[in-house]
Parts: structure tokens; sequence; C-alpha cells
């Protein structure tokens, strides 16, 4: 077996069986990210040698008996993570050379647990965007193609492109994302692998470049729910250098993962039938509920009346919360500084902030200010907490009927460079099904669990209760069984 | 409600992001693009409604106080090893006061 094919729990059993030495397994991945990068764009920053060094490293530790969880598994780590010593950008030109001092919670868990990093992944920048295109450092290109159309350059979607991409072409076993809007989710259903954005609190924020404070969660991708359940136990948990992160036990969501669904009632929100949607979206969607019904879930009519209204409430919240968070980005402390002869401090924040962000950065930094600035506040900003607490409350009265939701992940499969582009609110409609979990603080996962009729990938979502990743865990694995999802992208390792 | 180019200017100011002349009638076209298609919330009856402003599910959780001691600093290499220019252990930027 080639060691790029493995799932990350296979590659685990096979380094504790002593089939293969993580030198191996890591030597296998970053010679497959050295052939592919140049094409994918996956990956920002290539840390082969940190990579190769970290692989002998935990070898040494497993010869002594230390073996962590993840020992040896080679990983991608969204651009959006502070590493240590290694340059960390968000996808833009302002943090461009930017070396953090620091390692980000996360990180220094998923390396406490013997994680191997191959290096840094390309991102929509600040993670603000659906396809990758707002990076900086060039789009990423999705490693399937259209059966039809084998040359039109797909996108992975975004805003954590690079993550997915990585994890469907066999760079990787795993990588890390974060999800603000649906940055998870819906790369991971344009890429044809799982990904889950968990409750908000349950991984820590800090060393995380900041969006959406309120909104953001990281959250891990890779080609099984398995897989993503072993790597969420080791990023979750709490932390006190984020004072949002949950102070509650970590548990075994891999274990949960062989949970049977009887008897779970399965929502189906009304709401989620929206015009024009493809047809092979909600043949897919009807196709889901059969399964769980085959495997004894109970499939329950419900409605979340206010659902309609996330996206624009998304709108204000998370670019009000950018505008603040992006305030620190001024050329004084760290990052890009423009300034030309004769300018004063004001004229260095006005060059360095225009010349450092790209089109999409400026124009959300300029909503938020708009709907924060005086006289302004309570129509926009006010008014958008208030819809989001009513959203939050449709999924609360929800959970009375039903133990999980079920919704396809993204209202299309995976589009063009090039599309969608002319107008912003057209690409902002791709997170339609995803948002609402950002705005609620819930549970959501992205399933691959057919192709629409150009053979590209089609992902299911499941979305659970507050802190019950479990269920939602349990439910996706049921998915991932029925669908049986065998297919594989033209380009990737060994291909 | 619609921006003029007036408020486009001004918000570019308060968000500190130079705004060339050639720029403005775009960037206040995509602003009224967003902020038209943003209006639709103003349909939603929020009477009564308690604002969300955190991202906790279960409402707003109270937050955590900790001892109110020092528990870092004296890493002032580490701090400025970014800065874009500095003077001994001080951030450098063009003069401010005369």
């Amino acid at each position: 077996m080639r060691p790029t094919d493995f799932t990350l729990a296979g590659a685990v059993a096979a380094l504790a069986e002593g089939a293969i030495s993580a030198e191996e397994l890591t030597r296998a991945h970053v010679d497959a990210t050295l052939s592919l990068n140049p094409k994918i764009n996956a990956l920002i920053t290539v840390t082969a040698e940190q990579a190769m060094d970290a692989a002998r490293a935990s070898d040494a530790r497993r010869a002594r008996g230390e073996a962590g969880p993840l020992e040896g598994i080679p990983l991608a780590i969204k651009d959006l993570f502070c590493t240590e010593g290694v340059q960390t950008t968000a996808g833009s030109k302002i943090l461009e050379g930017f070396v953090p001092p620091y390692e980000s919670t996360v990180t220094s868990q998923l390396k406490r647990d013997g994680a191997v990093f191959l290096g840094k992944a390309n991102l929509d920048e600040f993670a603000m965007g659906s396809s990758n295109l707002t990076s900086a450092y060039g789009g990423v290109l999705n490693p399937w193609s259209r059966r039809n159309d084998p040359d039109a350059r797909l996108v992975p979607g975004g805003s954590s492109g690079g993550s997915a991409a990585a994890v469907a072409a066999r760079m990787v076993l795993g990588a890390t994302g974060t999800d603000t809007g649906g940055s998870i989710r819906q790369p991971a259903a344009f890429c044809g692998i799982a990904g889950i954005k968990p409750t908000y609190g349950r991984c820590s924020r800090f060393g995380i470049v900041a969006y959406a404070s309120s909104l953001d969660q990281a959250g891990p991708f890779a080609r099984t729910v398995e897989d993503c359940a072993i790597l969420l136990r080791s990023m979750a948990g709490f932390d006190p250098k984020d004072s949002t992160s949950a102070d509650r036990p970590v548990p075994d969501f891999a274990a949960a993962c062989g949970r049977s669904v009887k008897g779970l009632r399965i929502g189906v929100p009304r709401e989620y039938h929206i015009d024009g949607m493809p047809p092979e979206i909600e043949r897919l969607w009807r196709q889901g509920l059969d399964w769980l019904r085959d495997a004894g879930a109970e499939i329950v009519d419900i409605s979340l009346p206010h659902a309609q209204y996330a996206l624009p409430t998304y709108y204000i919240v998370a670019p009000a919360e950018a505008s603040s968070n992006l305030a620190r980005y001024d050329g004084v402390r760290f990052g890009k500084r423009v300034t030309e002869a004769g300018s004063d401090l004001r004229d260095l924040y006005e060059r360095t902030r225009a010349a450092g962000f790209g089109p999409e950065v400026r124009r959300r930094i300029m909503i938020g200010t708009y709907v924060l600035s005086a006289g302004y506040y309570d129509a926009y900003y006010l008014k958008a907490q208030k819809v989001r607490a009513l959203i939050a409350r449709d999924f609360r009265e929800a959970w009375g009927k039903v133990d999980a939701i079920l919704a396809p992940a993204t209202p299309s499969a995976a589009f063009a460079e090039g599309e969608n582009s002319d107008d912003p609110v057209q690409m902002y409609l791709n997170d339609v099904f995803t948002v609402t979990a950002n705005l609620a603080g819930l549970p959501g996962l992205s399933v691959p669990a057919g192709l629409d009729p150009q053979g590209l990938p089609l992902g299911l979502q499941v979305l659970g209760r507050p802190f019950d990743e479990e269920t939602v865990f349990a439910v996706g694995t049921t998915l991932e069984r029925a669908a049986d999802f065998k297919h594989l992208p033209g380009m990737r390792a060994g291909a | 409600m619609s921006l003029d180019t007036a408020t486009v200017r001004r918000v570019a100011a308060l968000a500190r992001i130079r705004l060339e002349e050639d720029e403005v009638a775009r960037v206040q076209g995509e602003l009224n693009g967003i902020l038209g298609w943003i209006e639709q919330l103003q349909a939603v009856d929020t009477d009564g409604v308690e604002p969300m402003s955190g991202g906790t599910p279960e409402g707003i959780a109270a937050m955590p106080l900790r001892d109110d001691v020092v528990t870092d600093g004296g890493q002032a290499a580490k701090i400025l090893a970014n800065a874009p220019d500095r003077e001994g252990e001080y951030f450098g930027v063009p003069k401010v006061v005369e």
C-alpha cells in the first residue's frame, strides 16, 4: 500500500505496529507535496526539512515508548494559525514575512500529540471568501475536474481551500481549518472530503488570526469522518488563554463514530428547500434521509423560520467584528509598512492598509466600520444581533423535537475560477446552508455523499446540539458508510 | 439607506484605508450593493428580543475571571522582532509631536 493512501486511523495503526516509520510516512507525503504543490498551490509555505526532522524525532519518541495519539502523522496547518518560527500570512500581503514568536493553542496540542507539520495551507485573505481566490498568494486548484470540461480550473472552496485541497490530493493525512461562515464545511464538500466545525468554544482561538471572534472556530479536515474525530480530540479543550473556550471535558469522539443512529430523530428544515437549488442537491438530500431512515432513525420535519435571514445577519456581524479585529494591522508593530516621503502617522496607517489589504478585506472592513458608526449602530449592528438571537432560538426549539439535523452542505458543486465573481453578494450565497451553525454556535459536519452530473463531489451536512459532536459523528459515519464514497480526484499522490 | 460619496470617503477615513479619487465610485457601488441586500433584515420583527452578542450557544456565559497578577512579560526582543522599524526597545513611527 502506498503510504499516501492510508487513512489517518490506518496510518496510526501501521505506525504502532511498526509496519512503517514516521520518517517513511512523512517522506512519502513530502514527495507528494513537492510534486503536486506547484500545480495545486495548496500550501503557501512548505516546511519539508522541518517535517523530516520532526518525523525522525517522532520515531525516537516512539522508540522510547512515548508515542502520542497522533505520533508521526503528517498534517497541513491553515496559514491562519500562528506557528512559532514559521511564517504566518493569513493569506494577506500585510502579514508577508511575519514570523510568530509563539504557537497557537490548537497547533501546540497537535504537536504535543506527535503530529508532523508539512506546511502552511493557502486560504482566502483573512479567511474572507468562499473560493480561495482572495488569497494574496494565488488561488488553489481543486484536485477534482469536470467530466465534460476537464480544463476548467475549479476552486477548492474557501476560506480553508488549501487545507481541503491538500487532504483531497493526498499531500497530507489531515489538516486544520477554521470556519466562520462555512469555511471548513464548504471546501470539504467541494473537495470530496470530511470536515467539521465543532461547537463554538470547543477549540481555543488563542493564536488564530482573528476574523470574527464570535463566529470563528477551528476544526479538522480528513478523508474520513473517524479521522476528523481523531484530530478533533487533539485540537479541542479548555484554554485559559481564550476566555470563550469551554471548560468541559473532551470526549473520545472517535468512539462515538461507531454509535448506532437507531431511534435518533433527524430534523429536515423546511426553509432549506431554497429556490433554484440544483435537482442533484435535492436528490442527494433525500437520499441521505433514506439512508438514515434505513439505519433506524426517525425523520422529522422542522421549521427554522429565521434561517432565511442568516446570510444578511452574518454580513453585518462578521464585518463589524472584522473591522475591529483588523485594526491592529497598522504598519507599526508587525507586517507590512508603506510610507512616502513626509508621511505622518495617519498617512502611514492609510497607505499601509490600502496596499496591504486586498479588495474583499477592504470591502468588509468598510462595511463593518459603517454598521458600527455613530447613527447606524442600532439600525444595522444591534438589529443583526437581535436577528441572530432569533436564529439561535429557532434551533433551541428544534432541539426539543430532534437530535440532529440533515441538510446539504452547499447549494452547488465546486465552481470554476471567474464564476460568481462579478457580484460579492452572489459569492456570499455559497454559505447559505452553513452560516446558521456559526451564528447559533452549533457543531456542523460535512460528509462526501455523492457526485453531480459532472462527476464532482457533493456533501451532506449534519448539525447537532451544542457540545454534542458525538451524535454528529455517529450520524456522519452512518451516512459515510451508506454512501460508500470511493471516488477519487484526478489530481492526487500516485495518480 | 444608500451611501453618498462623502460618506464613502468618511468611512474609509474612519477605517484608515486610503481611497484614491478614482476608486470612490466603484467602492460606493459595491458597498451600496451589499447594504441594499442587508436591508431585508429590517423586515424582521425583533421587538423585545435581547441581542446575542457572543458566540456561546447557550447565551452569554459569564466571563471567567482570573487573579489580577502579571503572568507574562519580559520579552521585548520577541515582541520587536517583527517590527518594520524600531529604536532601541521601542517601535519606530514618524514624528507625532512637534
